[in-house]
């Protein structure tokens, strides 16, 4: 076969394989097909990766013409198995509720590969001829997304595993220091550019150090993006930052020149514009405004005991809990990220079955930036075993409450207050959120009176429809659950 | 411009738009294995990474090279795996439930 022939072959996979992510991320439309969707687009991967690595071997291949050495077999080799094992591993052990960390390492190693991959290029093209202006505007974004995505990913996973605090970090200066970097990176790009279209007359050494300044002010600037952020608003930065390695895929395709890099990077960084809209729509904050950061307390982490209530609150107990339960026609259970904390899931599946046993209607309530992911309380119920079909999104469940005996709220609480509808003071105020307050009665599984991320008092707790079950929100599951047996 | 840049650049726009259309229908319950999907998706770097390694001949491009590609793999591998076991576990009902079903 032809050297051209080898090459268009080559390209055409590549074309097959992008065109598996679009279909598999089509599938994702339903839960019916979304795994077949997965599978279709890891096909996809295989299918680019194999036919790339035998193109490599190849000798006059355009990359390396006598077909790659030892080294390069050994280097993506051995990366391959290391990184993929260590990947396979993560994947297989990690339990649901630690998810959000999760999917934060892997798109911070993302970030981190295409910003590589861009400065590689660099290295390789500084100096030459072959160093346009178009590559070197590449090489400083793909670099620049990249970085800030890595840093800033493994801020927001280590926030979500506990390992940075995950209230908002500000200290003196940090806003600054935000300020710089970002500043540097522009000054950066605008010299490396004027290099590449010889306007400045910089030795390679100087070029090099230039991309280096840079990479580091990206790097500190994912830093100090993401500290300020509190960990409620963390659906937002997640998938803010999804949708940054997506973007800095692509620009190192243009880097390189790989349609298929940029059509993958291209679909991941709509996809992820698009949830992060959608997750500040749900929050009725901009963007913008969450990025700014400094909003709430961060973490459902440590009580403060009960007390700071607004006006009276009625304390319920277990037994009668139970009974309005048991006695009940339609239950709608309302989960939050104290159901997450608490690795509830199960305790509330339990429960519901029980209910439903005795001819309950039981629904699940979802807002949509519940929990620290976006749908990351479907994903947790999910495990346990629920049935899809019961999980109601927002505006599918708002019109029910009237017509429910019992809402059940384990762990969720700003969603629920009725303030972001009635108070125009009230920071959340605007914000779309579950009518738990119109249900009849209204149980709230709670460990203490301690206000939600937005640390303001929730009104729903005043409610003289309202009974507070204080206890967490496994154990005050598994006591309901134990307690409805019992009658 | 070189006229590769600008089909790259055409590319480009009509897969972000391709990204708006295909993305825009996904239900909530969905949120989550979207993303993780998706970022299993922008492991593609992966490929970037089998390039530059080829293409090496310094020990800093080899190294920046492993590295990437150790990077690269965790993120293809570890997603797909990690979305795979969520999605397997939406159900629509599972087969010991109808009991529940038939006493209403």
């Amino acid at each position: 076969m032809s050297q051209p022939t080898t090459d268009a072959l080559v390209f055409l996979a590549w074309l097959v394989g992008a065109a598996g992510f679009v279909l598999g991320l089509h599938q994702m439309n339903s839960p019916a097909t979304a795994r077949r969707g997965n599978q279709l687009s890891a096909a996809g991967m295989g299918l680019a990766v194999i036919v790339t690595f035998l193109w490599l071997l190849t000798p006059g291949n355009p990359i390396r013409p006598g077909g790659m050495g030892v080294e390069a077999i050994a280097i993506i080799l051995v990366g391959f198995v290391l990184g993929g094992g260590i990947g396979l591993w993560m994947a297989r052990k990690v339990a649901m509720t630690a998810m959000p960390q999760l999917v934060s390492l892997f798109n911070a190693v993302g970030g981190g590969a295409a910003a590589l991959v861009a400065i590689d290029d660099y290295v390789h093209v500084v100096g030459t001829p072959e160093l346009s202006i178009s590559t070197a505007i590449f090489v400083v974004l793909g670099a620049v997304i990249g970085s800030v995505t890595f840093s800033g990913s493994l801020i927001a996973s280590g926030k979500l595993q506990g390992l940075v605090p995950g209230q908002p970090i500000t200290f003196p200066g940090s806003r600054l220091i935000t300020a710089i970097t970002a500043l540097g990176a522009v000054v950066g790009l605008v010299v490396l550019v004027a290099a590449a279209a010889g306007i400045l007359s910089l030795t390679v050494e100087v070029q090099l150090i230039a991309l280096g300044l840079i990479v580091a002010a990206a790097l500190i600037f994912g830093i100090t993006l993401v500290l300020p952020i509190g960990g409620a608003d963390m659906p937002v930065v997640i998938s803010l930052l999804n949708s940054f390695t997506g973007t800095a895929a692509a620009m190192a395709g243009f880097v390189i020149g790989n349609p298929v890099l940029i059509i993958a990077g291209a679909l991941v960084g709509a996809s992820g514009g698009i949830l992060t809209k959608l997750m500040a729509d749900a929050m009725n904050r901009s963007i913008g405004n969450i990025m700014v950061g400094g909003f709430g307390t961060g973490d459902a982490g440590g009580d403060a005991g009960p007390a700071g209530a607004a006006g009276n609150v009625r304390e319920v107990g277990v037994d009668d809990a139970a009974i309005q339960l048991a006695y009940a026609q339609k239950v709608v259970i309302v989960p939050g990220y104290g159901l997450a904390v608490a690795q509830a899931q199960h305790a509330c599946r339990e429960l519901a079955d029980l209910l439903e046993q005795r001819g309950i209607e039981v629904s699940y309530a979802i807002h949509p930036v519940a929990g620290r992911m976006p749908g990351h309380m479907n994903v947790l119920l999910a495990e346990a075993n629920v049935p899809y079909p019961q999980l109601k999104e927002m505006d599918e469940i708002n019109p029910e409450f009237e017509r429910t005996d019992v809402a059940l709220v384990v762990g969720a609480n700003d969603v629920t207050n009725p303030a972001a509808r009635s108070n125009p003071k009230s920071p959340i105020y605007g914000m779309p959120i579950l009518d738990v307050d119109k249900a009849r009665s209204i149980i709230v599984i709670k460990r203490s009176m301690r206000p939600g991320y937005a640390g303001i008092d929730n009104e729903l707790y005043a409610d003289p429809k309202t009974g507070m079950l204080f206890a967490d929100a496994r154990e005050g599951l598994a006591a309901l659950t134990a307690a409805v047996k019992a009658l | 411009m070189s006229p590769e840049l600008l089909n790259a650049l055409a590319i480009f726009v009509l897969a972000i738009l391709v990204g708006f259309e295909v993305i825009s229908k996904v239900p909530a319950t969905l949120h989550t294995p979207l993303m993780s999907g998706a970022n299993s998706i922008h492991g593609i770097v992966m490929v970037g990474a089998m390039l530059i390694a080829a293409s090496a001949d310094n020990w800093l491009s080899y190294l920046l090279a492993f590295v990437a590609m150790v990077f690269g793999a965790a993120n293809v591998v570890g997603g797909y795996v990690v979305t795979d076991r969520m999605l397997q576990m939406f159900r629509k009902r599972q087969p010991a439930k109808p009991v529940a079903e038939a006493e209403k």
